[in-house]
């Protein structure tokens, strides 16, 4: 079963009030890979990542996770139920720009919270984990502390905490770093780094081009919803083949 | 001669049982209407569709119903259709829909502008519907209500004394008799103000008691 990719998208097509924000898309990701998906806001990458656990639903094409069918029902061809979806869903893990963390738990129940409640694991494995895992992003300290007390550095290492507490196939990050102070993006790359040497299956939307083309085996551009260049960094950053990319990295810098 | 505050006192066995029975009654409407409250934000929760629509008309009416003529109704209404109610359940009854819908009300404002984000990565963690209601949203809601929550147990404490006309026999009805019979209105009354503040200064005891949990959380700041 290793040679079934992690993710792979066919024909994706979604609209919001009749403009198509994606438009065909066709990406797979193979297990362990680090996927970049690049490109100017609007340009679809944050919907395309949203319909890969079902946040939005596509209106035409197919999702599947280690090749398991997201959001449909292999069988009869109808929506999951929304247990199966839930899930399903849990084999992705999010991260979001805005880091969304529960801000009437602490820390450390944040990351107990989905195994403990969701999950069914026993409260004292769940929160010997929950430690040791907000001890493998910083902020072990931080605990017993609720999220509004801490940076938003720290906020987005305890939001990839409480994602890998539920052992996703594969992490997708929504803009990580878009809502952080400049000084605080280096902590929470070096985390994202990390987990993409430790084996972790990633997509990324980012915009910060120093972490696509040091981490990432594949680049993907988005433009209205389509996707205009796919390859590996080292060409994607020297030799793009499109005008576009070649005007977009040079604003990026 | 006897002092009215001497009649008082040796009719003492009535106010006490008046002010259990009206420390009773709150207790059990407040805590059956707040649930009351939350059941039916759960159900509000999702796409508007005609069920949801008829409910909140359902919230709304009852909302703008005058309390003395909604337990009035009960009591003396019903029958008419063949249920007959004791003055004490209905009471209860009255006062649970009523503030059930006040406390829907309230929590609905709330959950109008929670930020979306963590119901969202809820979702996105695998939770469903009901969990992630009861565990992610509302918590944040009560949190974040706690001075309308306030308001509005005072009001429910204040409002048991309207059961008087369908023959309950709370605070009210205990101080309504000495002024009947005894014909000593003004003290018993004032007996019975005295006794509505400090049940009304305990619940806001209790409620300012309530602010460190907001305040832990950054929901509220000093």
């Amino acid at each position: 079963m290793t040679d079934t990719p992690a993710v792979s998208i066919h024909n994706l097509s979604k609209s919001f009030g009749g403009i198509e924000v994606l438009r065909d898309i066709n990406l797979t990701v193979a297990r362990g890979e680090v996927v970049s998906i690049l490109g100017s806001s609007g340009s679809g990458k944050s919907t395309l990542l949203r319909c890969v656990n079902w946040l939005e639903q596509p209106d035409r094409g197919e999702v599947r996770i280690g090749g398991a069918r997201m959001g449909v029902d292999e069988a009869t061809g109808r929506p999951l139920s929304a247990r199966a979806l839930a899930a399903m869903r849990a084999r992705t893990g999010m991260v979001f720009q805005n880091f969304n963390l529960w801000p009437h738990l602490t820390v450390l129940q944040n990351v107990m919270e989905v195994p403990v409640h969701v999950q069914g694991v026993a409260r004292a494995r769940a929160r010997e984990r929950a430690l040791a895992l907000l001890a493998k992003v910083g902020v072990a300290d931080k605990a017993e502390q609720y999220p509004h007390t801490l940076s938003g550095g720290q906020k987005q290492r305890v939001a990839i905490a409480r994602v890998l507490a539920i052992e996703p196939q594969v992490l997708l990050f929504d803009e990580p770093t878009s809502a952080l102070d400049p000084e605080r993006v280096g902590e929470v790359l070096a985390v994202m780094r990390e987990l993409a040497e430790g084996g972790y299956t990633m997509m990324v939307v980012t915009h910060e081009m120093d972490f696509a083309r040091a981490v990432s085996d594949q680049v993907v551009f988005l433009e209205q919803g389509k996707i205009i260049e796919q390859c590996a960094p080292e060409k994607f950053f020297t030799r793009p083949e499109t005008e576009r990319v070649r005007r977009f990295l040079e604003l990026e810098g | 001669m006897q002092s009215n505050w001497d009649t008082l006192w040796q009719h003492r066995d009535l106010f006490i049982a008046g002010l259990a029975n009206t420390i009773v009654l709150f207790l059990l409407a407040a805590g059956m209407s707040f649930v009351l409250g939350c059941v039916l934000v759960y159900l509000l929760e999702g796409r508007d569709n005609p069920a949801r629509r008829l409910l909140r008309l359902l919230m709304d009416l009852m909302r703008m119903l005058p309390f003395l003529i909604f337990i009035y109704l009960l009591y003396y209404g019903l029958p008419a259709l063949g249920l007959r109610l004791q003055a004490w359940n209905a009471g209860l009854i009255g006062l649970t829909l009523y503030y059930g819908a006040y406390f829907a009300e309230v929590l609905r404002g709330a959950r109008l502008v929670l930020p979306p984000g963590s119901l969202e990565a809820a979702y996105a963690h695998g939770y469903r519907r009901t969990k992630a209601f009861f565990r992610i949203v509302l918590p944040q809601l009560c949190m974040r209500t706690r001075g309308e929550t306030g308001n509005l147990l005072i009001m429910c404490l204040k409002d048991t004394s309207f059961l008087l006309i369908i023959t309950v026999a709370e605070l009210t009805a205990a101080a309504n008799t000495m002024s009947s019979q005894y014909f000593i209105g003004t003290e018993a009354f004032v007996v019975a103000i005295a006794l509505y503040w400090l049940l009304g200064i305990a619940i806001e005891s209790l409620i300012r008691w309530c602010r460190r949990f907001g305040r832990a959380r950054g929901f509220e700041h000093d």
